[in-house]
């Protein structure tokens, strides 16, 4: 299906008349796939997600969720996304159940029909056995498992996702990603999701769109990106003192060939296919290849492309480095 | 699935749930609902029981009499009586300000943005704050009124229990305004220090230009005119007729529910305007 769920056009936040934190940016979501906004710290980001959620007026331009007006319908909006903040946002003193009958509330879902969407979810996420324990005792992957279960409460048709594994170590935030593909699945949903981390898009997202000073600088599949750079780039070395450039040259696929004291280095397209074709080609004229190596690019080397430098850290006002603060704090469970 | 939703939605809906998130905060933490009560009880403690003012006056002088004097100008015979009811319209002055605060809170944890990314109105978001500071100082204002009785608060001669219900009516709507007014001021921060200093500017000359501790007729003039304008001077009338005074004036009880009732009724009004327009920036 290629039904638009989301559209921005020229979508521009500016705060207080000179920073410009969301600069004209034109984007569309599909129905069913991951979305995702790339960039570091201060890119815009959260701010680009405040605008669709409705919490936050466009200085300038339009986006649509579901075919409402963010600014014309946005209660219609409301009602049909759920949303994941940055921040952990459940109640400390409050249990896992109670949170999310309390989300529940706020959707006006009768209580009798939420208990059992509440038990349901948290079965989902695997907190049913910590359903009656406080949030304070519940470690930084159950917090964000529990806000993903709040964000779904409403049955949302869009969720947005804003950094879901901000702070979390590596191997909680590779749990979190399945639990992520899981309700996706379970619900069908279209999802939104920013993330400063390159893995993270990698990993889950369908399409990404990487931002930076407010400005989205591109937008594609992560393979597209990794892809349009040029291909992978295949190291090897044979036994023989011989010039072979010309014979790898002409297998398929092959863009470059470089010979660098004894070995070359081959930029190629689809590596993982045309490595055995070089292989073969030259074992056909009795060469012995020796060594090996096959690096694909990562979205690294995409963002340093288009942006001309690796993810840095943007300055960040004091209150949004105060909120990501806690956040990392309660990631790390204290 | 969304259909049962829209249909069973009220446009109060959110309204208790978040009313009682304020409230479960402090009944749960007990610690904290004691330390909210320990200033008042301070107060009446040092300040109500130190100025025994009815021992200022001489009984030794002929056709001075010290229990009229004091009826005359406290409308009760012991001083203490006449604070320990003023203590009631400080501790709404107090719970209001820390709702005005926890909307600031609210905004910087990110769970603001959480409740307002549902369908929840955003004038139930700043009711369910009002609703809920206003519960918290009715319960104070009990308590901290049976324990100056235990201290030895003076019932008026004509006392009736129904006149509790009065006490609680106007101290809901001072609570109403009040806390209205504390969350205008804090709506659009997103730090503690502004509406903290604003807050505090506001509250130490409102308990003290008020007749909380002292008459406003034997204040000097202009004074006296600060302190006829300050609704809280019209709740501590209000409890004091209620609850210790001999002979009702009704008029003047009138006057100050009115008094009250209108600012509570203009300034959550001005809040709600405020809300709408500033919750979403
Ligand atoms: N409410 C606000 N008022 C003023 N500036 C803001 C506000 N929110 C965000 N900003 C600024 O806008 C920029 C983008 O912020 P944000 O969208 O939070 O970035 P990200 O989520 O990508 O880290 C930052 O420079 C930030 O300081
Ligand atoms: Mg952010």
């Amino acid at each position: 299906m290629s039904e638009e769920i989301i559209r921005a056009e020229g979508l521009t936040k500016v705060f207080n008349k000179h920073l410009t934190a969301v600069d004209h940016v034109n984007f569309s979501v599909k129905h069913g796939e991951i979305f995702g906004f790339l960039g570091p710290n201060g890119a815009g980001k959260t701010t680009t997600i405040n605008m669709l959620i409705t919490i936050l007026k466009p200085t300038e331009g339009t986006a649509s969720v579901l075919g409402f007006d963010i600014a014309k319908q946005d209660e219609n909006v409301r009602n049909v996304i759920g949303l994941v903040p940055q921040e952990y946002t459940a109640d400390e003193d409050l249990t896992g159940l109670e949170n999310l009958l309390l989300c529940a509330d706020l959707y006006g879902i009768p209580r009798s029909f939420a208990k059992e969407r509440a038990l349901d979810l948290l079965n989902l996420v695997e907190l049913t056995d910590f359903k009656d324990k406080r949030v304070q005792t519940y470690s930084g992957g159950m917090r964000r498992r529990l806000e993903l279960a709040c964000g779904l409460i409403n049955r949302p048709k869009v969720l947005f996702l804003d950094e879901p594994t901000l702070g979390l170590d590596v191997q909680t935030r590779t749990a979190t990603w399945e639990y992520i593909r899981k309700l996706k699945k379970e619900f069908g949903m279209t999802l939104f999701m920013t993330t400063h981390y390159l893995e993270e898009a990698d990993a889950l997202c369908d399409r990404v769109a990487i931002i930076d000073h407010g400005k989205i600088v591109v937008i594609g599949s992560p393979e597209e990106l990794k892809h349009n750079l040029g291909g992978d780039l295949i190291t090897l070395a044979i036994k023989e003192n011989e010039d072979v450039s010309g014979l790898i040259q002409n297998v398929e696929h092959v863009k470059e060939v470089q010979k660098e004291d004894g070995s070359y280095c081959i930029k190629a397209e689809f590596g993982e296919i045309t490595m055995p074709f070089i292989i073969e080609a030259l074992r056909k004229k009795g060469y012995t290849v020796t060594r090996l190596s096959l690096t694909e690019p990562t979205l690294n080397e995409v963002y340093l492309e288009y942006t001309g430098r690796s993810m840095r850290d943007a300055e960040e006002s004091r209150e949004a480095n105060f909120a990501r603060r806690i956040t990392m704090r309660r990631a790390r469970g204290g | 699935m969304n259909e049962i939703n829209h249909n069973s939605k009220s446009k109060l809906h959110g309204m208790w749930a978040l009313t009682n998130r304020e409230l479960k905060k402090w009944y749960k933490e007990p610690i904290l609902f004691l330390l909210t009560l320990i200033q008042p009880i301070i107060w009446m403690g040092l300040l109500g029981k130190s100025m025994n003012i009815s021992a200022l006056i001489p009984t030794n002088i002929p056709g001075l009499d010290p229990t009229t004097i004091m009826e005359q100008t406290f409308g009760t015979r012991d001083y203490f009586s006449f604070m320990a009811v003023g203590m009631v319209g400080m501790t709404a002055l107090f719970t209001t300000m820390f709702s005005g605060m926890s909307v600031v809170w609210d905004r910087r944890l990110g769970f603001l943005n959480k409740v307002l990314s549902t369908p929840v109105s955003r004038a139930v978001i700043i009711f369910s704050k009002v609703l809920s500071a206003a519960l918290r100082s009715m319960f104070q204002t009990s308590i901290i009124l049976i324990i100056a009785v235990v201290f030895g608060l003076q019932l008026g001669a004509n006392f009736n229990p129904l006149n509790i219900l009065g006490v609680f009516a106007i101290i809901f709507c001072l609570c109403v305004g009040l806390s209205s007014l504390f969350i205008a001021l804090t709506i659009r921060s997103t730090r503690m220090e502004t509406p903290m200093a604003v807050m505090n500017l506001i509250n130490l000359p409102m308990m003290f230009a008020s007749n909380a501790f002292y008459p406003a007729k034997l204040m000097p003039d202009w004074l006296q005119n600060i302190v006829n304008v300050n609704p809280l001077s019209y709740t501590n009338d209000a409890v004091r007729q209620l609850l210790i005074v001999n002979t009702i004036d009704y008029a003047k009880l009138a006057l100050d529910f009115a008094y009250v009732g209108i600012f509570a009724l203009i300034v959550a009004s001005v809040g709600i305007v405020l809300s709408w327009r500033y919750l979403r920036k």
